[in-house]
């Protein structure tokens, strides 16, 4: 099949018919959605209603009750999560999310707007649990339940990828990664998972990371990119892997070890963290920080999750160390301690490079390497030179969750300010806490989903071809694997002549380490002054 | 039809108070049945709304933030915008309550040719929602003229503040002019911008236009109907010890006043006008940014079903070995 | 959940402040039987209904004063044909109503009205003791 050319995708109409919303119809088009989950994904984690089965089908083989757990499911988490039902009673309908959602910008789709999205919800909501909506029904905008609000639900709960920036906008916090979570939950209940979710969490569960790596082949990646390092400066460091009695934990998402252009990140954390003397371990049991249960289900989060704070106290670590990936720090920042915690047998984070006490985990015990790096800066303990990263012009991309679920802001802005000499930020509009999402976060970027995806990216991308188009930019940084991942076929596609880095990746490039042997190249094995090598 | 629907709903209203008002014996009912079921249901459906949300846990602690973290303690943290503390928070929520802070951050996108997508500012609705939020709050406030004896001073304040013009006789109030301005925006801003008249349902109609009834009658008796303002006050206190009795020179126009005021108490804690008290208790807004520092309980935290440890290096344990990493059991 | 204590204390501050006009006026035996209007003695017909005073006194008198300053006129005639000399101190007060305190303000107070009347005119009694 082949997709759309960026130039008929950008010829974006905003409709509103006048008919309105209620109308639960949609088409699964080709591009627009997610194939469904495989059944032994499901069966390996015990999810219900496992079956052969496709969003386009006419039917979907839903369980005979399918509407009594439906229903059951909602009063149950109106009950478990005040925000749900807080959510449910307050909007106002003024519309300030509406044009704020990538996706709606994108698709020009009225039910992607954020407050259309939740009224598919509410409406429903008004319908079985209001007095009004028992009451007046249509007037009081409540629909009835059937198999088409299914299908709708679970087209429009993959369209939003969780990002929570309709969030920042809205007046009362209303927030649809709230709702697009309970949404997944309930589809979760009748067996209506997409496999791009469900195939990584099972992967996940078994063998302790997304890519389904299992312990020999997590050694060899961590082996290979060892040899690697040393073949470009000249140094062979030390990672270790299920080490008892390491200082350190540390976790980065699997794609950091296996996928490009994350792969070089994971160099740049080898070589720092040995330049620094980091007495750190790897897990192969937990050998994934990010989550994708946090795109299925809370119970989904909290299973995949306790392996961390198991694993450390397995080892016998102080602390953890987590590597660069947005939804994992969610999880990491938001959930983990209330779901798995208290990590009582760890100890305080301190740097013992720096000596610096990370009173801001001081109780989950777990510190994000832009900290851990950006205090290394700070105390001067590292030797950087920037100069190694000129053929960049850089900008950075707040990916979603470090920003708007942890406010993390500033130090990879001050880590890139030291490693590299140019710099250039993207409006402000579409950075730090109003930043866009990649549009295939929370489990929406696989390829059967591509033009939604470069739909949903399209905000993101036009704020990079702002900056490339002006200020000769043709680096945009980050700190999400989604983000390494799906960006790169985004920018592609909208702006072409733009990489994708991660920090720790310009980290690596300037690092300068002792005993280190004269760089020709950077972590990417590309020469490090393509200008000078031209005119050799 | 949800348009016209609500302004016919509220036309109704007004014309059933206005006629039962003109109808001596259905005055005790328009004037004393009435306010006390409205305020009744009120009061219990509001305290109701307010304890069924209490009454759901908030599991996690998910703040949306909006500025920089505490971190490194060179690092300048943001305490409105991700705020660390309980004086942040309140902080936050006073921003947010007082002066509708997200609602100030409102932008407007646009994509031209090119394609170039383009935010502009768009403080319209903050403007159009601060004014008519605050003037509301003026004109009940300066409603306590009328059940309160003697008046409270802040009322007599108000009053000045508001009349400070000293245009006209009665005094023209200049939250009236505003409110009815705002209101008139909120309606026009929903019926013409596409978006938001696609989202519209009957009851942001109904409760635009009731407001605006309830503000139109109002200045209706005040300016031009000449209502007897004693014999109001007599009513509303008389009201107020519970010993209500009808003065006989009340107006049909206070009727209409009256009914719709009652038919907006009474319908408040069944709409999304509960977002008065919701506001407070938004766990993305009212929540502080100091997850890592302060374990939050969940209060239905439950085990759940791990692949745990043993089960995983049952099953590779040979792989392990083979790669010579460090097994538990051999 | 531990922050119910602080809803329901917030909730319960919220009820009380909503009731506060009951709880006022409960306790300081406020009732609805309305200000006590001095009535005059010397005359049973004011220039107007009362009915109209009641509620549009107001007008009247910025008619009259209105009447005086622009055209110097100072004769008014009322409905019943009687004459009144158009001024409030002398014809209002001292004729009928007496000071103020015991007539206007009765009302003005009780309804939280403070026109701009005495920045100008005097009341006749004060004025009477004084020059005693």
């Amino acid at each position: 099949m082949a997709n759309p050319k960026p130039e008929e995708l950008v010829q974006i109409q905003y409709p509103t018919p006048s008919k309105g919303w209620m109308d639960p119809a949609v088409e699964f088009r080709k591009g627009t959605y997610c194939y469904s989950a495989l059944a032994r994904n499901l069966n390996y984690l015990g999810l219900p209603n496992a079956r052969e089965w496709q969003p386009f089908d006419a039917d979907w083989k839903l369980p005979p009750d399918w509407k009594r757990i439906i229903l059951d499911g909602m009063k149950e988490r109106l009950e478990k999560f005040r925000s749900f039902r807080l959510f449910m009673d307050i909007c106002v309908r003024c519309g300030a999310c509406a044009d704020k959602c990538h996706f709606y910008i994108g698709s020009g789709d009225p039910k992607n707007m954020p407050v259309v999205r939740a009224e598919l919800v509410r409406s429903v909501y008004r319908r079985y649990f209001t007095l009004s909506g028992q009451l007046f029904g249509a007037l009081a905008g409540a629909r009835d339940l059937t198999e088409d609000v299914i299908k709708e639900w679970f087209y429009y709960a993959h369209q939003c990828t969780e990002c929570r920036r309709c969030s920042v906008f809205c007046p009362y916090g209303i927030d649809t990664a709230e709702i697009t979570m309970i949404v997944r939950e309930l589809l979760n209940l009748i067996g209506c998972n997409i496999n791009w979710v469900l195939e990584p969490a099972a992967n996940c569960f078994r063998t302790g990371n997304h890519l389904g790596i299992q312990p020999h082949g997590f050694k060899d990646s961590v082996d290979f990119a060892v040899d690697e390092l040393e073949e470009l400066t000249g140094i062979r460091v030390d990672a270790s892997i299920n080490r008892k009695g390491a200082e350190v934990l540390l976790v980065v998402p699997s794609a950091d070890y296996f996928g490009t252009p994350h792969y070089y990140t994971f160099l740049g954390y080898l070589a720092l963290l040995h330049e620094v003397g980091l007495d750190y371990t790897f897990s192969a049991y937990a050998s994934e920080g990010g989550n994708f249960g946090l795109f299925n289900s809370h119970e989904m989060i909290k299973r995949l999750n306790a392996k961390i704070y198991t694993e450390a106290k397995r080892l016998g670590v102080k602390w953890i160390l987590g590597g660069e990936c947005g939804h994992m720090w969610r999880v990491l920042h938001q959930y983990m301690d209330t779901m798995n915690g208290p990590a009582d047998f760890l100890e305080v984070p301190v740097s013992p490079v720096t000596g610096t006490r990370f009173e801001n985990a001081r109780s989950t015990k777990m510190v994000h390497i832009c900290e851990f790096t950006a205090d290394l800066i700070h105390r001067g303990k590292i030797r950087l030179d920037p100069a190694r990263n000129d053929r960049w012009n850089v900008t950075y991309h707040d990916s979603c969750n470090p920003a708007r679920a942890m406010g993390l802001l500033e130090e990879p802005r001050y880590i890139l300010r030291s490693v590299c000499n140019q710099f250039h930020e993207m409006p402000e509009n579409t950075i730090r806490e109003q930043t866009f999402c990649c549009g295939s976060g929370s489990g929406l970027g696989t390829d059967e989903n591509f033009e939604m995806r470069m739909r949903g990216g399209l905000p993101r991308a036009n704020a990079v071809k702002y900056v490339r188009d002006k200020h000769g930019v043709n680096l945009l940084t980050c700190i999400c694997a989604i983000d390494k991942a799906t960006l790169p076929p985004l920018l592609e596609y909208w702006v072409p002549g733009v990489d994708v880095a991660g920090i720790h990746e310009l980290v690596g490039n300037a690092l300068v380490m002792r005993g280190e042997k004269e760089r020709t190249t950077d972590l990417r094995g590309e020469p490090i002054d393509q200008k000078e090598v031209a005119h050799a | 039809m949800k348009l016209y629907g609500a302004l016919i709903a509220v036309a109704a209203i007004s014309l059933a108070a206005g006629l039962a008002g003109s109808v001596g014996a259905l005055q005790p009912l328009l004037g004393i049945g009435v306010p006390y079921c409205a305020l009744a249901i009120l009061l219990v459906g509001l305290s109701w709304r307010v304890i069924r949300w209490s009454r759901s846990p908030v599991p996690f602690r998910i703040p949306t933030v909006c500025g920089q973290q505490i971190s490194l303690p060179w690092i300048k943290s943001s305490r409105l915008e991700s705020p660390h503390s309980t004086l942040g928070v309140i902080g936050r929520m006073g921003l947010e309550v007082l002066l509708f802070r997200s609602l100030f951050r409102n932008t407007r996108s646009r994509i031209d040719q090119g394609p170039r997508l383009i935010y502009g500012e768009a403080k319209w609705l903050w403007l159009g929602a601060m004014a008519f939020h605050w003037s509301l709050l003026v004109v009940v406030l300066r409603h306590l003229r009328f059940v309160v004896e003697p008046v409270p001073a802040v009322a007599l304040w108000l009053d000045g503040l508001d009349g400070f013009f000293h245009v006209g006789v009665p005094v023209l109030y200049v939250t009236d002019i505003v409110l009815i301005a705002a209101l008139l925006y909120l309606l026009v801003r929903r019926l013409r911008e596409p978006q938001v008249r696609f989202i519209s349902l009957f009851t942001d109609y109904f409760a635009l236009f009731l407001l605006l009834g309830i503000a139109l009658s109002g200045i209706w008796m005040r300016y031009f109907a000449r209502v007897d303002a004693v014999a109001v006050k007599q009513l509303a206190l008389s009201l107020t010890v519970f010993s209500p009795s009808l003065p006989k020179n009340l107006s049909a126009w206070f009727f209409v006043h009256l009914g719709l005021v009652c038919t907006l108490a009474a319908y408040l804690p069944f709409s999304k006008l509960m977002h008065m008290g919701g506001i407070f208790l938004s766990p993305t807004r009212n929540l502080a940014n100091n997850n890592r520092m302060k374990r939050h309980v969940n209060p239905w935290n439950y085990p759940v079903k791990v692949h745990t440890y043993e089960e995983w290096e049952d099953e590779f344990r040979e792989k392990i070995e083979a790669a010579g990493l460090p097994v538990e059991k051999h | 959940m531990r922050d119910r204590g602080l809803i329901y204390s917030a909730l319960a501050l919220f009820l009380g402040l909503v009731t506060f006009p009951a709880w006022h006026n409960l306790s300081a035996h406020v009732t609805g039987k309305g200000p006590e209007v001095r009535l005059p003695v010397n005359a049973k017909q004011c220039v107007a209904p009362v009915e109209y005073m009641r509620t549009s006194h107001m007008n009247l008198l910025i008619d009259w004063r209105e009447t005086v300053v622009r055209t110097g006129r100072r004769d008014f005639t009322a409905a019943g044909g009687k004459h009144y000399n158009m001024s409030l101190t002398p014809t209002c007060l001292e004729q009928c109503h007496g000071a103020r305190k015991d007539f206007c303000d009765r009302c003005h107070d009780y309804a939280a009205v403070s026109p701009p009347c005495w920045n100008c005119h005097q009341d006749a009694k004060a004025v009477l003791r004084s020059a005693k």
